[in-house]
């Protein structure tokens, strides 16, 4: 009896778990099915649901955009903003850790704040120190900013705090100096730490659209976001080329996210639970 | 916090047992210390110095002044912020950014009962589902946009085909001035379920099984022990996540500024006065029709509502959220 009653409430558990995730995942599986219809078929009411295999919807993209050179574009600013705050970040985060200075609160206070002020409140001047520099519509623009990050700081500070200072004492005792014990004691024992953070970095510069909409308007220079975000302006209608050219650029990060689903996770849990 | 578990597991295996009865003996201490911490600082500190916290100023100094046409800015004391209290666009921005903000909220419940049905012990599949709740999360946002404009469709759309299955008439869920807010609303709810359900789970995670039992034998039901155990305790998680949601909803551009369309696409959708918000106004003004002293005092309204909210709800948190 219990038994069959505890079976019972498994199985509503999972019937409305199956729910949720079909609400989830249709909205992507109707992109798909779309993205591979002919326009007549996708706007068919009642509408069709086998989908025409029209592949060349997919090299319609490419037409419309020059979906290669923003997919480039988009891969060089994540990779360029996730080496700079891995490498910036860390430095930053073990001085705040475990270093002693003059002014160590007040500084932290201050990075701190920035977290606290909506993006919107940078960008103006931010612009204007890129059109100071001539940087507008570049690569370097889109990048410049994204190099520092006041979160990265936070987030490794609190990962190093939490490993056992007996070890870079140890290091300590043997001799090594700051530089010594931060590259070669803390950062492999951070690798955990830098791998949450440098896949939220990839993730959030992959998908960022406000700032590369903003400095970079030539379309060459522009990342798939906001690349993708002129293309609905002009062309509303062909949802089906929509629907693949949205499916190809978000789907790396997608993939991504799905083999290192368990680092990203963590990620989000640890900055969640610590703050 | 698995992290950290790892990280001192290894950190433990790595440091040799202190010799018995040998006193520690003190590192010494290093010379210029200070010196190193600042070095190590300093690409950062200066970044966010050029990049962040001098621009907050800036943008403050900005909201007191008029840009003319070619560049170049003048002094014009508190007009910007005379003409935003008269503004009724920006009042609209305001009204429906707050409400963006407040509905967005609904999905903190959703969320907790979501994670609390994964948290079930035995269940299988936990990390099948948790990834497919996750998608939206790592979708690139104007690729979600995009999506749901076309779903939302009121000739074709998926959601409208399927109501009409019940004999419903969907409207035009985006380009209706009476639905295009809730429509949206509920896309940033689908879109960030995935996120709250990981905080909260991981919240309800650290909740120790003894506390169930120990509710158990005291007679409390499934119900009961949600409110007295589980609640309280993922109280702080709750809190984390509604002030996160506020904020993030306070700031909302990219789903409105791909869905209800941008530039001249944007000023024919009828439905763009009921969905603006502050940040989509603040870009139109201040990089669309170059009005950056404007603009400025806007995005300063902006930051004083998000002040003030999360200032509200660190006060409340003293009622309701309980830290172990």
């Amino acid at each position: 009896m219990a038994e069959s009653r505890a079976q019972g409430r498994m199985a509503g558990t999972h019937g409305t778990l199956i729910l949720g995730a079909a609400v989830m995942v249709i909205p992507f599986a109707w992109q798909l099915l779309t993205s591979l219809k002919t326009l007549t078929n996708a706007t068919r009411v009642p509408p069709t649901i086998a989908p025409d295999w029209r592949w060349s919807n997919y090299a319609q993209v490419f037409e419309l955009l020059p979906f290669g050179d923003q997919f480039l574009n988009t891969a060089v600013v994540a990779a360029a903003r996730t080496a700079g705050q891995l490498l910036f970040c860390s430095m930053a985060a073990y001085a705040f850790a475990r270093l002693r200075f003059p002014g160590r609160g007040l500084l932290f206070g201050l990075f701190l704040s920035v977290l606290m002020v909506p993006p919107a409140l940078f960008v103006i001047p931010q612009y204007e120190i890129m059109a100071d520099l001539g940087w507008l519509n570049s690569l370097g623009a889109i990048i410049a900013p994204g190099l520092f990050s006041a979160f990265g700081v936070f987030l490794l500070r609190q990962f190093f705090l939490g490993l056992p200072r007996e070890l870079d004492e140890a290091a300590r005792l043997d001799g090594a100096g700051p530089l010594r014990i931060y590259w070669s004691v803390m950062l492999p024992l951070a690798k955990p730490g830098l791998l949450a953070l440098g896949i939220l970095v990839v993730l959030a510069s992959w998908n960022d659209l406000f700032w590369p909409l903003i400095v970079n308007t030539d379309p060459e220079q522009m990342t798939l976001s906001a690349g993708l975000a002129s293309l609905q302006g002009q062309f509303q209608t062909d949802y089906p080329v929509l629907m693949a050219g949205s499916l190809l650029a978000s789907l790396p990060v997608i993939v991504v996210f799905t083999v290192l689903q368990r680092h990203f996770i963590q990620g989000i849990a640890f900055s969640g639970n610590k703050s | 916090m698995v992290m950290t578990e790892e990280g001192i597991a290894a950190g433990r295996a790595a440091v040799p047992a202190p010799a018995p009865g040998g006193r520690a003996r003190r590192p010494r201490r290093w010379t210029a210390e200070a010196g190193w911490a600042y070095l190590l600082i300093a690409p950062t500190g200066l970044g966010l110095a050029v990049f962040y916290l001098w621009p907050v100023l800036q943008t403050g100094y900005f909201s007191f002044t008029e840009w003319g046409p070619f560049g170049g800015h003048e002094w014009v004391g508190l007009d910007n912020y005379r003409a935003l209290a008269a503004d009724a666009e920006v009042r609209q921005a305001l009204v429906n950014t707050l409400l963006f903000a407040l509905l967005g909220l609904l999905g903190i419940p959703l969320a907790i009962v979501f994670a609390a049905l994964l948290n079930r012990p035995k269940l299988r599949g936990v990390s099948v589902y948790r990834a497919l709740f996750f998608i939206p999360v790592v979708t690139m946002p104007v690729a979600v946009a995009m999506v749901w404009r076309w779903l939302y469709n009121g000739d074709f759309g998926l959601v409208n085909q399927l109501l009409s299955v019940f004999g419903v008439e969907g409207p035009h869920w985006i380009a209706d001035p009476a639905t295009a807010l809730y429509a949206l609303v509920a896309v940033c709810i689908w879109a960030g379920l995935g996120y709250n359900i990981v905080v909260f789970l991981a919240g309800l995670q650290a909740i120790p099984r003894e506390f169930y039992e120990a509710a158990e034998i005291d007679g409390a039901g499934p119900v009961a022990q949600f409110r007295r155990v589980t609640l309280p305790l993922l109280s702080p998680s709750i809190f984390f996540v509604s002030v996160l949601s506020v904020i993030g909803s306070l700031q909302l551009f990219d789903l409105v500024y791909v869905m209800a369309g941008s530039g001249q696409a944007a000023r024919s959708n009828p439905a763009m006065p009921r969905i603006q918000t502050v940040v989509g106004l603040f870009y139109d003004k201040a990089f669309y029709t170059n009005d950056r002293g404007y603009a400025a005092a806007i995005v300063m309204a902006l930051l004083v509502l998000i002040v003030v909210f999360t200032a509200i709800q660190f006060r409340l948190q003293k009622r309701w959220v309980h830290y172990g």
